[in-house]
């Protein structure tokens, strides 16, 4: 315990003196500086350039889009917006693909916390395998079967095959990140709980649960975004009635010509909510998906 | 399932002081379930995964041994190896579709980690606005991949895309991108680095903040420079981080389905430019139909897949000793 302390008193004075032999050579630590700052304006304007050019043109008319002196100045319209949302139903598609996303997210988290609790716990790591082995396998060799399955069971078209297809995709995120979560709590909490008289479920639920709200929060909000983003299992599995916004546009460019104006529409109105999710969630996600990266 | 479990465990707890005595059969049930916590809580979890998974990819690994096609209800012959023998003599649509995956995966996997570990070397040091940087690059990252498609499309366009409209102010001709024969794989794989070099950052970051200061510190008083700490200190110490980031990302990348399949329609283009093994799988299964044939490339992909990660484990396991 000493050693520790000593270790980061030294730790942090060695810190605390890191600027000084900075100040020995001012010239290359100011063009380090320029060259830094002029990396990261690079950097950001790479990331969202593209994104900001999306949001443009859902304002623009047809004409504009292709009219290449028009690409920053312009008279903005809603017109594309107005189209997508009521001539398309895009309502009815974003209620769905939300109504997907949470179901099947709250479902993963009943089955996965206390699976990846179990599996940290007792170190099964084997059992753990065969959970992530979903992430590993090329969904197309399992959409065949399903669809067999499914539409023999006459649920193709409906909200439950999505919804557990999603799950597939939930779950084995949900326990890869609680179990790196479960690693990281101490035990001892645990413990004394139960020497005060708690069953060990009992200080599961009293004890352990209560403290893993934010690795819960992270999975639950990321497993949401990758079910939102999933395309693959919806193309196949979904009907007119269910259909995701993924595939609904995606199915916008079926038709001989693109409508661009109303295509990026639908393209941000798809991605806009996610990324309002992930700005509030931002440490979460980043911690989510980042989980157990720097074990050893 | 988990709420029930508990719940019943702490019930019978407020009645095990009085029924210490006589234990009822609440009691009994309680001190079962937390006898058997272990299996009580993984089962649930793997018995979906594993009848998701296990009963198709039996059924999967059946099929490819049949000339099934058409329906799967269809009556289908047990033909042996013979699908293994079509594809793997396929030298048209499957071993291009091999090299696609393998190039595109490839090359995206060099750029994103050496793009991203330029960023998270950035980023390491903490600066002003280090927030807003952060939010830039999250954003690439939770965006739905076939949304990222059709944004790239409109800015790939030959006649009014941005990027020909930028090229044309500096006196570069206008590229076909997206619809050229030979543009086509290398315009996606700059997309799957917009999309997923973000990730890398985010995991290398991770990574670098974890590490102690102490080593490259005494390089510092040392009088290494900045580049000899770098490739003498911190990526020694960051190669298990780098490996995770090759991972995850490759396990991913080698599964690119959806920006492909959104920019270039079924089988990857009229020339089957972008088209990689799951693509072709893809379109062997549900636009032809040819699910003998389909099973069969899928579960060669499967074992390409498995065998890549295979390695990389062996590597990282090299590396952390």
């Amino acid at each position: 315990m000493t050693v520790q302390t000593q270790d980061t008193q030294s730790r942090t004075a060695a810190t605390r003196q890191a600027p000084a032999p900075r100040r020995r050579k001012p010239l290359a630590t100011r063009a380090y500086k320029v060259f830094r700052v002029a990396a990261l304006v690079a950097v950001v304007l790479f990331l969202i350039a593209p994104l900001i050019w999306m949001l443009l043109a859902s304002f623009k008319t047809n004409v504009d889009i292709y009219d290449t002196a028009k690409s920053f100045v312009f008279t903005p319209t809603g017109e594309n917006y107005a189209n997508v949302l009521q001539r398309n139903n895009y309502f009815v598609f974003i209620f769905n693909s939300f109504w997907v996303a949470f179901v099947s997210t709250a479902l993963s988290l009943v089955l996965g916390v206390p699976a990846a609790y179990a599996m940290s716990r007792f170190t099964m790591h084997r059992s753990a395998l065969v959970v992530l082995m979903a992430r590993v396998i090329p969904g197309v060799s399992l959409l065949v079967p399903w669809y067999y399955v499914f539409s023999n069971l006459k649920m193709v078209g409906g909200f439950e095959v999505l919804i557990l297809s999603h799950m597939f995709v939930a779950l084995p995120l949900i326990v890869y990140i609680m179990m790196s979560y479960f690693d990281s709590l101490p035990l001892e909490l645990e413990e004394s709980a139960q020497v005060d008289g708690l069953t060990p479920i009992g200080a599961f639920r009293r004890i352990t649960l209560p403290l893993s709200v934010s690795g819960i929060a992270t999975a639950g909000i990321l497993s949401f975004i990758f079910s939102w983003n999933n395309f693959m299992f919806a193309l196949v599995l979904s009907g007119s009635k269910t259909k995701t916004l993924p595939v609904a546009i995606f199915d916008f460019v079926s038709y001989a010509s693109i409508d661009w104006g109303g295509l990026m529409a639908a393209a941000t109105v798809v991605t806009i909510p996610i990324m309002i999710i992930a700005l509030f969630t931002q440490k979460y996600i980043v911690s989510g998906l980042t989980a157990g990266a720097t074990k050893g | 399932m988990s709420v029930l479990n508990t719940s019943r465990g702490d019930t019978t707890r407020g009645a095990g002081r009085s029924a210490a005595r006589t234990p009822g059969p609440r009691e009994n049930f309680s001190a079962w379930a937390n006898r058997h916590r272990k299996w009580l809580f993984a089962a649930p979890a793997m018995i979906f995964v594993g009848v998701l998974i296990i009963f198709p990819l039996a059924w999967t690994l059946y099929l490819s041994l049949t000339d099934s096609q058409g329906s799967v209800r269809a009556a289908s012959e047990f033909i042996g190896l013979e699908n293994y023998v079509t594809v793997l003599s396929d030298v048209e649509r499957f071993w291009p579709a091999v090299g696609r995956t393998l190039s595109f995966t490839g090359v995206a996997l060099v750029c994103e980690v050496v793009l991203g570990m330029g960023i998270a070397l950035l980023l390491w040091r903490p600066f002003r606005g280090e927030k807003w940087v952060r939010v830039a690059i999250l954003l690439p990252l939770v965006a739905t991949p076939v949304a990222v498609g059709m944004m790239w499309r409109l800015i790939f366009d030959p006649n009014i895309g941005f990027v020909n409209q930028l090229l044309g102010m500096i006196g570069i001709p206008p590229q076909p991108w997206l619809s050229g024969q030979d543009t086509a794989l290398g315009t996606t794989i700059f997309m799957d680095i917009w999309q997923w070099t973000p990730m890398v950052v985010l995991i290398l970051l991770a990574g670098l903040t974890s590490l102690s200061e102490e080593p490259d510190e005494a390089a510092r008083m040392d009088g290494a420079n900045a580049a000899q700490r770098f490739f003498f200190i911190t990526l020694p110490l960051m190669m298990p981080t780098v490996i995770v980031a090759i991972l995850l990302r490759g396990i991913d990348a080698l599964k690119t389905f959806d920006i492909l399949y959104a920019t270039k329609g079924k089988g990857g283009g009229s020339f089957h430019e972008v088209e990689t093994l799951n693509v072709y799988a893809y379109g062997l299964s549900f636009d032809y139909n040819q699910y003998g044939l389909s099973s069969a490339v899928l579960i060669l992909f499967f074992m390409i897949i498995i065998g890549t990660m295979w390695l990389l484990t062996m590597r990282k396991k090299a590396v952390s000793k």
